[in-house]
């Protein structure tokens, strides 16, 4: 047990650092474009905060259907696929946690994903190609790992990461368009005031390259930690590695990209559904650790018994 | 002035660590009544099965009987900790009846005992993922209650350690699709 308890008061640890400095990043770059566009951070500051604020209801009012609509994804009841939908609730019951919506989206890539907000309002996805890929033992791996995301608030925490760097993307965005038609201060019949005008400009300009690209780099780095965890809390769950690690073989074999699945939602799966190469080493543009680390990672783990202490 | 400054943030510390409690304490409750559940559930789902097999097994007649008196055995005690071993015969006694099946071709394509074969099976899964739910939360609930300084307030409120699920019979923990790491091999 100890060790399970170890990883995830780390991936825990290292989540808030980042989501701590993702607030910072938001702020500064809010100030920013206060100084560059009104010549006060305070107005930047309330900018950023409205667009956070407009993404972020968005996300968490609709957040979850937009992805699945965007992904395929149709609901089955327990009569469509019964044996998917026994898996879920087991696992389900497993942890504790209320029964989630069941979709299967129809694509022969091998792939799933879990959405929602919270527990209670949560979702959780399969492409046909790997439902129907799969022993029992290796689907009940692979949506144990989909539920891990529900009960660890993954997929609240994913939410919140998107929206950020969304907006952050966005005001970026703004500020760089508005570079191309000469904009700024020097537009709003300002004299200027000589080498501080210039430096506010100068990084303005820099960071509007540079945030969205660290922005990005901060949610994939959350994005890893996130799915070793998962894979942990997963075996908890089951209290048998072999089946999620032959999934995750399984996986590796397959070089089918998801059709259905774009920039904005890759992170959400189980393995990245954009690129084919899915062996090898991790850089930090992944979204997802390689799965050559995260089937070390589970072998490596100790497992539980479910009776004794 | 600062007793009172003190006196209140034991309070507050008292009904932080008593929210925990109860709320460990439900899920203990909650794994039990999920236990129960799946039990009944298995329950309900023996007759229908045993039919379906009689129809291309007829002369597996003392397996059938075995398992009907295993089910109403078992359906007599009031709650999962008196029939805790009766139904542990039952899970062995329903793993015979598949190894069985298995030798039953026409059986094996009835889409109506397949569809049997998987809820059974599945129930079985919960049974035991109810259980090892309801062991966790117990874990949880007794290291609450008897680590300092959360033992003061669940010794005046009465929160009492309490026990976990343990099955004595070998064959039992095998029907569980549990596996350990030294078992590994082949699979």
């Amino acid at each position: 047990m100890a060790s399970f308890d170890r990883l995830i008061t780390h991936n825990k640890r290292v989540s808030i650092i980042l989501f701590i400095v993702m607030t910072l990043f938001f702020i500064v770059v809010g100030a920013v474009v206060g100084t560059y566009f009104a010549g006060s951070w305070q107005g930047g500051l309330v900018i950023a905060a409205i667009i956070g604020g407009v993404y972020g209801l968005i996300a968490w009012s609709q957040g979850d259907s937009i992805v699945l609509s965007m992904s395929g994804a149709r609901e089955i009841a327990h009569s469509d696929q019964p044996q998917l939908w026994n898996v879920v609730e087991e696992l389900s019951i497993a942890g504790g946690i209320p029964m989630p919506r069941v979709y299967l989206i129809e694509d022969t890539a091998m792939n799933a994903f879990a959405t929602g907000r919270d527990p209670a309002r949560s979702s959780v996805a399969i492409t046909r190609g790997l439902l129907e890929k799969c022993t029992r033992d290796e689907l009940q791996g692979v949506m144990a790992h989909e539920m891990s995301h529900v009960r660890n608030y993954d997929i609240r925490f994913a939410t919140l990461m998107a929206v950020m760097v969304g907006a952050i993307v966005l005001l970026c965005d703004v500020m760089r368009r508005s570079f191309l038609w000469g904009g700024g201060r020097r537009r709003s019949s300002d004299k200027g005031s000589g080498g501080g005008q210039a430096l506010v400009a100068l990084v303005a300009v820099v960071l509007s390259i540079v945030a969205p690209i660290l922005a990005t780099i901060i949610q994939l780095a959350v994005s890893r930690q996130r799915e070793y965890l998962a894979d942990a809390a997963a075996v908890e769950l089951t209290r048998n590695p072999k089946g999620l690690i032959s999934a995750l073989n399984k996986l590796s074999y397959d070089i089918e990209p998801l059709e259905a699945a774009n920039r904005g939602t890759q992170h959400l799966f189980i393995v990245n559904p954009l690129k084919g190469k899915k062996l090898g080493r991790d850089s930090i543009f992944s979204t997802h650790p390689s799965l050559e680390s995260r089937i070390a990672r589970l072998e490596a783990l100790s497992v539980p018994s479910r009776t004794a202490e | 002035m600062w007793i009172t400054g003190a006196a209140g943030a034991a309070v507050l510390y008292g009904a932080y660590v008593y929210n925990g409690l109860v709320r460990k304490s439900e899920n203990v409750t909650n794994g039990w009544s999920q236990i129960d559940v799946q039990l009944k559930r298995r329950h309900d789902l023996i007759p229908n099965l045993v039919e379906t097999v009689r129809g291309y097994a007829d002369h597996e007649r003392d397996l059938f009987e075995r398992i009907a008196a295993l089910r109403s055995e078992a359906m007599k005690s009031a709650s999962p900790a008196e029939s805790g071993e009766t139904e542990a015969r039952l899970s062995g006694a329903l793993k015979t009846l598949f190894a069985v099946s298995e030798g039953y071709p026409e059986l094996k394509a009835n889409s109506n005992f397949l569809a049997l074969q998987e809820e059974l099976a599945s129930t079985e899964n919960k049974i035991a993922f109810a259980r090892q739910y309801y062991n966790d939360s117990v874990k949880e609930y007794n290291i609450a209650v008897s680590s300092f300084p959360d033992s003061i307030v669940a010794g005046m409120m009465g929160y009492r350690r309490r026990s976990m699920w343990s099955i004595d019979v070998p064959d039992e923990r095998n029907a569980a699709s549990v596996s350990f790491p030294g078992d590994s091999a082949g699979t």
